[in-house]
């Protein structure tokens, strides 16, 4: 048999859960992860993020529409999938996170940027003709309230949903956590930590992601950075990710310490099997070294073109190095035999269902999706070309 | 009374939501099976409908009562408990009525295979073989009789069976 050392179980012999598993957490922790960074302003009161605000939002929207995809072409028959819905299994977690991500997706997600967008979409309703026009129409609702005390209670409204949102952010990917951490059966995965590491890498990856993106569309559309936001950004990425570190090692030295029956078979693992992409890519590429960077930017006063290209290294580590984490969460939890006497091996496919091309178009599709969202709901303060339109 | 003026663009997006539950109840009216839930989180009518399904395989007792000389020489191989319809397949129709339906001869580069490719998950005792590299090809009924595979078994009907019998 390929690939296969010592002994296992005829059924671990096969991975079942692909690239695109590993892609599912990667995602929905990108969303999670950008809508606490869009909290921030709105609750924290942090108003230096604000740039970012709305692109969070929509960042978050444009993942979270994709999130689902990989588990539907993972499984197949996606016309069952509504049945998840239909009828409710009330003591299946897998089950009842359809209704998790309906909350998040109605509830919170298009709730809000509905809420924050109200005054734009009833400007860009009047002032749009054609099929747009009709879209921004029933964007609208048929309301085009927006005098003073209707925008006040769209504010306040938001706030509360907001503060809602941070909890079903937490619970969105904490499930993904929980799913894995739940399993009793497979040491790597069964622990209580596993959630808490999932949302505290969900923030790392979200926040990591939203900076990346506001800083390249930024570029793109040749205005400058707001360096204050930017900085401020990079503060809390740098904090979060030392809270992610610690969990993480704190992780490690626990399963050491505990040492189980498991133990020695694990260690092999991660000293052979998924050396390079633990110890290598996620913990000294995608931990320490964009930690280290985010560090200089704290203690030593850089100039900014230093700081910009810090960041946008540091933000691109930070990205690989939470993929990696999802992995060898993913895969590295079905390399080794429940016998603890043999291994086996992924080879990822390349053209299938399943492949790894498929992984990279799932990887671009919310930036597709994103791209549309920004043109239907321009995220940038009201200096564009509608800034006149807006200001009578 | 402004205030609910005010705040009207909210109740028309709360309006959405009721009409999306509304609609999904509906929806969940027609497309969930009536007996759904019944016992369990499944379709109680399907327990009828998997009962109605028709016998497919016979047993080996039943095939051995008219095979009796293929059992003769089975029960002394290490395929004795290898069931009939392991190898040959449901046969349940053939067993009712032999006339019914002759059964085709079993491809044994498929189902020796299915048993025997050595594999690391199988017990250390278990007879495995990298079949390519075993059988080079030949059909595996050329050399092992599949009824009682043992090389030694195989040799009554073999001239030479008499000095191999000796042990
Ligand atoms: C009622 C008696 C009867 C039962 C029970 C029965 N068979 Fe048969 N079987 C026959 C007869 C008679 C033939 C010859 C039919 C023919 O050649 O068309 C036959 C033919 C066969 C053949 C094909 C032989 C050849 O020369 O190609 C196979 C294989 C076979 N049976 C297997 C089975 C198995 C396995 C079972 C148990 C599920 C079984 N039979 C049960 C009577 C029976
Ligand atoms: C290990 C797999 C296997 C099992 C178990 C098995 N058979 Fe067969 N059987 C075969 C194969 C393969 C052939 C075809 C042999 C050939 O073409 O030379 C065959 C042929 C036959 C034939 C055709 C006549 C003959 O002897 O070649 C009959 C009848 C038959 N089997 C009945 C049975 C019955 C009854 C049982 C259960 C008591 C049984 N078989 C169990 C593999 C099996
Ligand atoms: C060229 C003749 C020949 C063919 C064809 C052949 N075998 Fe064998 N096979 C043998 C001999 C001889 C032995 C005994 C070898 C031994 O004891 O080392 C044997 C032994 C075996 C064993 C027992 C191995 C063990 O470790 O006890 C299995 C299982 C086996 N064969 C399966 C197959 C299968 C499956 C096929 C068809 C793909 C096949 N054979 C085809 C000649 C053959
Ligand atoms: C349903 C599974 C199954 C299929 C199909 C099957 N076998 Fe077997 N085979 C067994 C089992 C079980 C044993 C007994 C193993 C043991 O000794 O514990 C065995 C034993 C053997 C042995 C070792 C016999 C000995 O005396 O050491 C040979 C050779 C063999 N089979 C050949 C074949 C060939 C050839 C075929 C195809 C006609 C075949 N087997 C199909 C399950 C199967």
């Amino acid at each position: 048999m390929t690939g296969v050392e010592g002994y296992m179980y005829p059924n671990e012999i096969t991975l079942y859960w692909s690239v695109l598993i590993v892609l599912y957490p990667f995602i929905t922790g990108l969303v999670a992860g950008a809508f606490i960074l869009a909290s921030l302003e709105r609750v924290f009161n942090v108003a230096a993020v604000k740039p970012t605000y709305r692109l969070a939002l929509l960042t978050a929207l444009s993942f979270l529409l994709v999130a689902p995809l990989p588990l539907v072409l993972h499984l197949g028959h996606p016309f069952r999938s509504p049945e998840m819905y239909f009828t409710p299994h009330a003591t299946s977690a897998m089950a009842m996170f359809g209704y998790v991500y309906m909350w998040y997706l109605m509830a919170v997600l298009v709730f809000e940027i509905w809420l924050d967008y109200r005054r734009e979409i009833v400007f860009l309703s009047q002032s749009t003709q054609g099929l747009l026009g009709i879209v921004y129409k029933i964007m609208t609702l048929g309301s085009t309230n927006i005098s003073e005390r209707a925008l006040h209670i769209d504010e306040r409204v938001g706030w509360v949903v907001t503060l809602v949102g941070i909890p079903s952010a937490f619970m969105l990917h904490g499930y993904v956590g929980f799913i894995f951490g739940s399993i009793k059966a497979n040491p790597w995965w069964s622990s209580p930590l596993m959630p808490v590491v999932f949302i505290f890498s969900a923030m790392v990856s979200g926040i990591a992601g939203v900076m990346l993106l506001y800083m390249g569309l930024t570029k793109l559309r040749k205005q400058t950075i707001d360096m204050r936001c930017v900085d401020s950004i990079a503060m809390y990425l740098f904090y979060i990710f030392i809270i992610d570190f610690s969990l993480e090692m704190l992780d490690l030295v626990h399963r050491i310490y505990e040492a189980d029956e498991s133990f020695r078979s694990l260690d092999f693992m991660v000293h052979t099997k998924l050396y390079f992409s633990q110890i290598v890519i996620q913990i000294c590429l995608g931990t320490i070294l964009p930690l280290v960077l985010l560090f200089l930017t704290q203690v030593v006063k850089l100039p900014e073109i230093a700081r910009k290209r810090i960041y946008a290294i540091s933000g691109c580590l930070a990205l690989i190095g939470i993929f990696a984490m999802r992995w060898n969460v993913v895969i590295g939890g079905q390399l080794f035999s429940k016998s603890f006497l043999g291994y086996t091996t992924y080879k990822m496919a390349l053209v299938t269902k399943e492949g790894l091309f498929m992984a990279i178009a799932l990887t671009l599709l919310p930036l597709l999706f994103l791209w549309v969202l920004i043109k239907l709901l321009p995220p940038w303060p009201e200096t564009s070309e509608h800034a006149p339109a807006i200001g009578d | 009374m402004s205030v609910f003026k005010d705040a009207g663009h909210l109740f028309r997006f709360a309006g959405l939501f009721v009409l999306a539950f509304i609609l999904f109840l509906v929806i969940r009216h027609f497309v969930v099976p009536k007996s759904f839930g019944q016992y369990g989180h499944y379709r109680a009518a399907s327990i009828g409908e998997i009962a109605a399904h028709q016998v497919k395989y016979a047993g080996h007792e039943t095939c051995e009562t008219c095979h009796a000389e293929v059992f003769d020489v089975k029960k002394d191989g290490k395929h004795a408990h290898v069931n009939c319809e392991a190898c040959h397949g449901a046969l349940a129709k053939h067993a009712d009525d032999p006339g019914a339906m002759t059964p085709t001869k079993p491809d044994t580069a498929v189902i020796c295979a299915r048993c025997h490719t050595a594999s690391a998950a199988k017990p250390k005792g278990f007879p495995q073989v990298v079949p390519a590299d075993h059988s080079t090809g030949l059909p595996c009924e050329t050399c092992h009789q599949p009824h009682n595979p043992g090389m030694d078994a195989a040799a009554p009907k073999a001239p030479v069976k008499a000095a191999g019998g000796a042990k």
